[in-house]
């Protein structure tokens, strides 16, 4: 171990690569961390939540959005498999000039404590016994009350179907979880007021002793009618981990890629670093340190950067996580768990699995250049001069181009557990592979260069042409953090074209109106559909009604969409042309055919109003709101066929001559004050685009990191070479070079090195930016968009970090041309 | 010529060189030999132009050093100097051809103007073959003469040699010292050899001691 401060001592000297390649790893840590940390505990969070409105509860009896026929309670009574039974009614409410929402339970407070009771309610000191069965009590948890800054004795306000439903606050429900937006209200209650009569969402069931859960959940299943579903207490929570999991894999895949920026530039320091100690390690091995040992202590190095880096890493990525989820909330942003405030929790195993990732990252970044030092001969090292003839390989441009086309068959991987894993191992191949191609394509890049020009520029050229394998240490990180940054920058900007042309497709009206802020328990009824119809310049009304779909084996619900739908589908963004058949047509979103395997001109049988229907699958539509899949239908025929005729939104056509504000004013006063909201397509994509743009700051930030990176792998690698020719600057210097020209060799160095990086990283950017757009984004949230490549702001962003490197290149060389450098070029200065 | 009167270099206090005084003409070839530490290197690096005399005068062919900035020193070297080291540094990444026609690279030459005397010169040293070569593919004794071709191509003034074959074995050391006084003979330039060795030194026309109390024969 005394060898110890022989090797590890080296690190402390040479304290800025050290530097660089430890923030290197801590920043691909701290990302990686900070993303499992926020999710893990907005998770479990959730979880938590939920644990605590489904109580003690075995099984679960769950249906459409709008609800199942209530007398399937009275069927599972007869089950000898049930012991006792609680019937909910689920709605979430808005409540006026209160912001969020809020999730509101109506349930039968006889049968409640045996299977739920930690929903029971509890009314304040001056209530009867009987409160819990009023008809305008309403009981919330301490969450709901703090949110919604009211308390027992108060009055809520709740929007529905134009008018203003007044809820006493009778109590609070002391077994709720505390973050939770939770109301409880009697189930007839409910029912009433929310349109629900004769409804149901949920049967929360408990097991006779002695009754298998999953025996039970087979009998019954084949028991329930069409539309219904059996669940465990825990699959709302892996739904919603299933739902958030693609989001955050990905966000994980884009840390794991900064760490992987980190990992070259571990290799730029080594690789650097033994070539200027090779007559150091020649001494030691001619002094007895054996091959294995020295290659071990060299990894060792690594090793310790690595730790060093994960632990600070570690440490680093629970501060983002905790200012993360200040600013962006328990999903960064993504809007999976709102409503829900996660407390952040330390995860020794995870924070364990980081360091050694960090560790893995510092060794791998070791292991050419250690392997390199372990194969020289101590006596080749020990001849003076020796350097010059490192890096200079071309690399193995046939592996490189294999690795690039073994990225084609490995995308075209089906998904594993619904992860693209196939598309990240192609992320990796071309990204490994452009790696691999860098020395081939600098040395071809110098071929094409002018070969008279300027001194500077010539010597410039020929180090690239003549020695390709420098270029490789000193680009092969910004190659990296480039190729994210534009595969992001094409993915972001591709998807946000088509989200805005979509936006553009689904928003063709004048003027748009829903109820209540679009939550379950607001609806347009009959009388309100025919007042929005009357009112003054209104030309025509489109009106929607949404409600979801289980479907057997599906992660989580389909969302129903029934709106007004010619035969051909044009209102729709169809994707492909539409089928027409002899059944009610359907047409569903990209995710069905990933998810159910449904495909255009299928017929099926689908639940709806409580029964199975036959309809005609027509064709395949974009929907970027719904990642779950979703199916659109005709209005006309989803009413005959389930007989509801409520509506949630409308939307709107003008008539000729009518002043759009009017109108809006006009729809706006039909109801009571905020029951109803109404607003203009360009606010609603405007909106969305904020959205979208929130959803992805996380992945500028982390591009941003990965940058960042990149470029003080750059300045490293330029400053350690600059070091390493202090006696070729001296050589120049006496055949009378000034040191401006070094200055300009230098940034044309830099330039160049870059610049092949910076090629190199976007040609590999654009393969994986295609592969993110056609296998990632593809497998992990089933919806396809259209290509567009953001030119101007990929060659500006490449021009822009070929200077920075040609400054930092210059800046690295400013002390190597000192005068004493100068003076190196003699041997017993 | 080369002309050093009174030539005084002082490093923290310390005097290194002291009151140095010599006249070169064309065509003369002299060998300065002396222990470690009495100013040899010193002395060669006020003659390149890359350190300041404290006192003293030093003209190249009555062009006054004192008078000339930075830019113009690096000018006088580029135009008038060659320079051969112990350590050959010739770049790797150029060929040997590229290495040799560097100097008049700096000239403004190029193409056929730098290539052919470049190629002449290596002929001239054994390597006329060896041009497209590589220097790592290069033994010891053929990059130093390959070191002597670049310092002699732009037809220098004055060709300055700083213990040329201390990394040399004695056989390829005597080529090596052959070649040097040759050329530097035929091109009528100002040679001045910087080494320990008394071999070595044998081959100039003249020995020169430094010592701390000055120059002399």
């Amino acid at each position: 171990m005394k060898l110890a401060r022989v090797f590890l001592g080296s690190l402390a000297k040479r304290r800025i690569a050290t530097l660089f390649s430890v923030t290197a790893i801590v920043l691909g840590v701290a990302l990686g961390m900070a993303v499992q940390a926020v999710h893990e505990s907005a998770l479990a969070e959730f979880g938590r939540g939920l644990r605590s409105v489904v109580g003690e509860a075995d099984l679960l009896v769950v249906g459409p959005r709008g609800g199942f026929d209530e007398r399937v309670l009275a069927q599972l009574g007869e089950r000898p498999e049930i012991l006792d039974a609680s019937p909910i009614v689920e709605v979430e409410i808005a409540v006026s000039g209160k912001p969020g929402t809020l999730q509101l339970l109506g349930v039968d407070v006889f049968t409640l404590g045996a299977v739920t009771p930690v929903l029971f309610p509890r009314p304040t000191g001056g209530s009867d016994r009987f409160a819990a069965l009023a008809d305008d009590a309403i009981f919330l948890s301490a969450g709901a009350q703090t949110a919604l800054g009211v308390s027992s004795g108060g009055v809520l306000q709740v929007p529905v179907a134009g008018r203003i439903l007044k809820l006493r606050i009778a109590g609070d429900i002391p077994g709720s979880a505390d973050n939770r937006r939770l109301a409880v209200m009697d189930i007839a209650a409910v029912q009433n007021h929310f349109a629900r009569l004769g409804r149901l969402t949920r049967i929360d069931l408990r097991l006779r002793e002695g009754v298998a859960p999953g025996s039970a959940r087979t009998a019954l299943q084949a028991a329930l009618p069409a539309g219904l579903q059996i669940d465990a207490p825990d699959t709302a929570v892996e739904q919603a981990g299933n739902l958030s999991r693609a989001y955050r894999v990905n966000l994980t895949m884009l840390a794991a890629m900064a760490l992987l920026t980190g990992g070259f530039l571990v290799f730029s320091a080594q690789a650097l670093s033994v070539v200027r100690r090779r007559t150091e390690f020649a001494f030691l091995r001619a002094i007895g340190l054996s091959r294995r040992q020295l290659f071990a202590w060299l990894l060792g190095e690594g090793a310790a950067l690595g730790l060093a880096g994960g632990v600070l890493g570690v440490a680093l990525g629970y501060a983002l996580a905790w200012g993360a989820m200040q600013l962006l909330g328990g999903d960064l942003g993504a809007g999976y768990f709102s409503g829900v405030r996660p407390q952040l929790q330390f995860q020794p195993l995870m924070a364990a699995i980081y360091v050694c990732l960090g560790v893995v990252a510092g060794i791998a970044g070791a292991w050419l250049p250690a392997r390199e030092a372990a194969t020289v001969s101590p006596a080749q090292a020990l001849k003076a001069g020796d350097e010059a003839a490192l890096f200079e390989g071309r690399g193995h441009p046939l592996i490189g181009l294999l690795l690039l086309l073994a990225s084609i068959p490995v995308c075209t991987i089906a998904p594993i557990d619904g992860l693209p894993l196939g598309g990240y191992a192609g992320v990796a191949l071309i990204l490994t592979g452009g790696v691999v191609l860098l020395p081939a394509i600098a040395a071809t890049l110098a071929r094409w260069l002018p070969a008279r020009s300027a001194v500077p520029a010539r010597l410039a050229v020929a180090r690239l042409g003549a020695a390709p394998g420098n270029a490789v240490i000193a680009a092969a990180g910004i190659l990296t953090s480039v190729a994210l940054a534009a595969a992001m920058a094409i993915m972001v900007a591709s998807f946000r074209e088509s989200v805005d042309q979509w936006l553009g497709q689904v928003l063709p009206a004048d003027i748009y109106l829903r109820a209540g802020r679009g939550t379950s328990g607001s609806f347009l009824d009959l009388a309100l559909q025919e007042k929005i119809r009357a009112v003054p310049g209104v030309g025509s009304v489109s009106f929607t009604r949404y409600d979801s779909l289980r479907l057997a084996g599906g992660p989580t619900p389909v969302t129903v969409i029934a709106r007004k739908i010619s035969p051909d589908g044009h209102e729709l963004p169809l994707v492909g042309d539409s089928q027409s058949g002899s059944k009610p047509a359907i047409w569903i979103s990209e995710a069905m055919p990933d998810l159910y395997g449904w495909k255009p001109g299928q017929q099926l049988e689908i639940a709806l109003g409580g029964r199975a229907v036959p309809v005609h699958i027509a064709g395949v539509v974009r929907d970027y709101s719904r990642q779950t899949g979703s199916i659109f239908i005709n209005l006309d025929d989803y009413q005959a066929l389930t007989g509801d005729r409520l509506a949630n939104d409308a939307a709107i056509m003008l008539a000729p001559g009518a002043a759009a504000v009017a109108v809006s004013n006009a729809l706006t006063a039909l109801s009571a004050d905020g029951t109803l909201e109404v607003a203009f397509p360009g606010q609603i994509r405007a909106i969305s685009l904020k959205i979208f743009d929130r959803t992805f700051a996380v992945t500028y930030l982390l591009e941003a990191v990965a940058i960042a990176i990149g470029l003080a792998g750059v300045a490293a690698s330029f400053a350690a070479l600059a070091v390493a020719r202090r006696r070729e600057f001296g050589m120049l210097r006496h055949l009378g070079l000034t040191r401006r020209q070094i200055g300009w060799m230098l940034a044309q160095e830099g330039a160049l090195a870059a610049g092949v990086g910076v090629l190199t990283g976007l040609l590999a950017g654009g393969g994986i930016g295609y592969v993110l757009i056609e296998v990632v984004n593809r497998q992990s949230f089933h919806w396809s968009m259209d290509i567009h490549i953001p030119w101007l702001s990929l060659a500006v962003f490449g021009a822009c970090l070929i200077g920075l490197a040609a400054l930092s290149a210059v800046a690295a060389g400013r002390q190597a041309m000192q005068q004493d450098a100068v003076l190196a070029v003699r041997e017993d200065w | 010529m080369l002309e050093i009167d009174q030539l005084t270099r002082n490093f923290a206090g310390r005097s290194v060189l002291r009151q140095v005084s010599l006249t070169l003409d064309p065509g003369e070839y002299v060998a300065i030999v002396g222990e470690s530490g009495v100013g040899k290197s010193t002395l060669l690096n006020l003659i390149a132009g890359l350190d300041r005399a404290d006192s003293g005068r030093l003209a190249l062919d009555g062009c006054d050093y004192a008078t000339l900035d930075d830019d113009a020193l690096t000018r006088l070297r580029r135009e008038k100097l060659g320079f051969v080291f112990q350590a050959f540094h010739v770049l790797p990444h150029l060929t040997v051809l590229q290495n040799v026609a560097l100097p008049l690279w700096l000239l403004g030459k190029d193409g056929a103007q730098a290539d052919q005397p470049a190629q002449q010169l290596l002929q001239a040293v054994g390597l006329g073959d060896r041009a497209m070569s590589w220097p790592r593919e290069l033994s010891g004794g053929e990059l130093q003469r390959v070191a002597i071709a670049r310092s002699l191509v732009h037809r220098p003034r004055l060709v300055l040699a700083d213990e040329p074959t201390g990394n040399l074995d004695p056989a390829n050391a005597a080529k090596v010292l052959g070649l040097l006084g040759d050329r530097i003979r035929e091109a009528g330039a100002i040679g001045i050899l910087v080494t320990h060795s008394r071999e070595a030194a044998a081959t100039a026309d003249r020995i020169l001691h430094l010592t701390a109390d000055g120059l002399g024969a």
